[in-house]
């Protein structure tokens, strides 16, 4: 096995709101290995993005690890920490909204750049925007315009090269997809793809598209209201998923075939709250499957064997 | 396609917005047909022109900067292009509603969902706010919603529940054309699932014909029984839904579908289209997919294809087909 490059362990993020406590990150454990894109998929307020800031400590954890290299981060003080982020990076969800309107282009890819002081001239700052900008597809001219002048696909190339301009070995890809066209879409997954192999990247790729999850991943990583219900590499997950929430998922997704008739389950009602969450299994209230203990115990996350993680009472005895 | 129960026919539409910055050629010679009970699909990408269409046919589309240049929309042998405002309101609806994307947006904060339902019916039927209420109540019956939240207002509510509202409202009269902008794209996938369901399940107990919106060709595998794939204002392909999937001709259909990851199988890289969506104010001369058509030879620049008949109602507006 590779090594793990980023491992999290008993992670939880509470924020305090008035009706309680709101449980976006609920004791969540898993580990990504260096150069492997692990996927992290959900429906909306699952807390899938909560994990991706906490993990960068853009939000202070509640409690648990994050280890980076076998290396406790949440140790670190602000010195080491600012050492830290330039290995880890992030790429933000709307690439409309990540980007100071009052910034060019250049000034946008060299910020990090400048902070950390990685260069003594201009000459060879500039040198390196150019480099980058060429890494991520985008013509030299666009240098001094400003992002309102760009579509969403350049855009989000922006940000990419933004996220890449300290050479990281971890970038965060908070739904970096979901605001573009299926086409320009397409464009940015091949080129995401294309660094990853050739920078050697890790990634953690947060997305609610399961189509997109699939085509990124290497193991993927299902979460319902906090916490993780399913762990797997993305052929099994897809194959034969145990838990039955992951089942419902996969099920309501409509494919862009005619003929593939597939049963589909559909849930009732809607996600509940996760301010004051009660005891017991998150999906009880939705599940098909439901029995007595599922309200009276949470389930723990089970290793199956071969990398793969089911947080289930019955898994393996559903049909 | 039906041909004797044509429900709405629109024939040569073309819609422009007037702006400082030029003409934006929103709709472009537009000729599709819907028959009574049928779902017709229009997919395409931003700016692509769908929702455009569907303010055109509901008489919606802001005057300035929109304008309808030209063309019909023939509703059960009228066209809509000659109404006057009276008429129009009396139509929409009563006869054609329409859902739109965005459920957080398009319910009125400050009313109960029960009023919101109530109104439609009030100001179509001539029935007294009681009665209307009482219709109404059963109107989020069917929907989904149970009783005790007709008192409610939106911001109770979730996303899903919220459409469902809309939906509601969309059908409180029972209309003959129902237009559904993107009508899930706000929701999560589970969530979409269940609407879809309720979708469905209506246009089998009303009988009701459907414009359903998208960008999502699964949805359209899903609900629709014909496509219309629009490009930069102009539909590129018309065909039924079979056709479409089993044998898509135009360029731009063939790169929509290899643009999605594919769910069934394993594809180690997509197969992106080229370039962007055109300036909608500067579109290419000659066909508007040629700069980024893999396909594309000199004479695409030059002549805008017409619409060719390549199987028994396949259209194609592309020049690769015109020889047969």
């Amino acid at each position: 096995m590779k090594k793990k490059l980023i491992e999290v362990k008993n992670l939880k993020k509470y924020f305090e709101t008035k009706k309680g406590l709101l449980h976006a990150v609920d004791d969540v454990n898993f580990y990504i290995k260096a150069g492997e894109t692990l996927g992290l998929v959900g429906e909306s307020g699952c807390g899938k993005s909560t994990t991706g800031r906490v993990i960068l400590r853009l939000l202070e954890p509640t409690n648990g690890e994050i280890l980076f290299e076998g290396q406790n981060i949440l140790r670190y003080n602000k010195q080491q920490m600012r050492e830290m982020r330039k290995k880890m990076q992030i790429v933000f969800q709307d690439p409309f909204a990540s980007l100071n309107p009052r910034m060019s282009i250049s000034q946008i890819i060299s910020e990090p750049l400048e902070i950390n002081k990685v260069y003594t001239t201009k000459v060879e700052m500039d040198k390196r925007v150019k480099e980058l900008m060429d890494t991520v597809g985008l013509a030299e001219r666009l240098v001094n315009t400003y992002p309102h002048e760009l579509d969403g696909g350049r855009r989000q190339r922006v940000g990419i090269a933004r996220a890449l301009a300290l050479n990281p070995d971890f970038i965060v890809q908070d739904e970096p997809v979901s605001a573009l066209d299926v086409s320009i879409q397409a464009q940015i997954l091949n080129l995401m793809d294309q660094l990853q192999k050739e920078l050697s990247l890790t990634y953690l790729f947060i997305s609610h598209d399961l189509s997109v999850i699939k085509h990124v991943s290497d193991r993927i990583a299902v979460m319902y209201l906090g916490k993780i219900v399913e762990l797997s590499d993305y052929k099994t997950m897809f194959k034969d998923p145990l838990h039955p929430y992951t089942q419902a998922l996969l099920s309501a997704i409509p494919a862009p075939q005619i003929g593939v008739q597939k049963e589909r389950i559909i849930l009732e009602g809607d996600v509940p709250s996760p301010i004051n969450p009660p005891e017991g299994c998150r999906f009880y209230g939705r599940c098909r499957h439901r029995q007595y203990i599922c309200k009276q115990q949470t389930p723990e996350l089970k290793d199956m064997g071969k990398e793969r993680y089911v947080a289930c009472h019955f898994v393996g005895n559903l049909k | 396609m039906t041909i004797n129960q044509k429900l709405l026919e629109i024939k040569n539409l073309t819609i422009h917005y007037i702006t400082d910055e030029g003409t934006v050629h929103a709709v472009e010679n537009m000729s599709i047909e819907i028959g009574k009970g049928e779902t017709l699909g229009l997919v395409g990408e931003t700016g692509a022109g769908k929702t455009t269409t569907a303010l055109g046919i509901m008489q919606l589309v802001p005057n300035p900067p929109g304008k309808i240049i030209g063309g019909e929309i023939i509703y059960e042998g009228e066209n809509l292009l000659g109404k006057s405002p009276a008429e129009l309101r009396k139509i929409r609806g009563n006869n054609i509603s329409m859902i739109f994307q965005d459920p957080m947006t398009s319910l009125n904060p400050v009313m109960t969902v029960g009023e919101q339902v109530a109104e439609v019916i009030k100001l179509h039927q001539k029935v007294s706010a009681a009665v209307a209420m009482i219709k109404a109540q059963d109107m989020l019956e069917t929907v989904g919603i149970p009783e005790e939240r007709h008192k409610e207002y939106p911001h109770q509510f979730s996303g899903g529940m919220r459409q469902r509202v809309v939906i509601a409202i969309a059908l409180a009269c029972n209309p003959n054309l129902l237009i559904a902008d993107e009508p899930t794209t706000a929701l999560d996938v589970t969530i979409q699932a269940q609407v879809l369901n309720l979708m469905k399940s209506l246009k089998e107990e009303f009988q009701t014909s459907m414009i359903m919106i998208t960008h999502d060709l699964g949805i359209v595998a899903e609900i629709c029984d014909k496509v219309a794939i629009m490009y930069a204002g102009n539909v590129v392909e018309y065909t039924d839904k079979v056709a479409l999937f089993t044998n898509p001709k135009h360029p731009y259909t063939i790169g929509l579908f290899n643009s999605i990851p594919n769910i069934e199988d394993d594809v180690e890289k997509l197969k992106p289209i080229q370039g962007l969506m055109p300036d909608p104010t500067n579109l290419p001369s000659g066909c508007p997919f040629h700069p980024r058509c893999p396909k594309a030879i000199n004479v695409c620049s030059k002549k805008l294809p017409k619409p060719i008949e390549i199987a028994k109602d396949h259209f194609v507006s592309c020049i690769l087909y015109s020889d047969r």
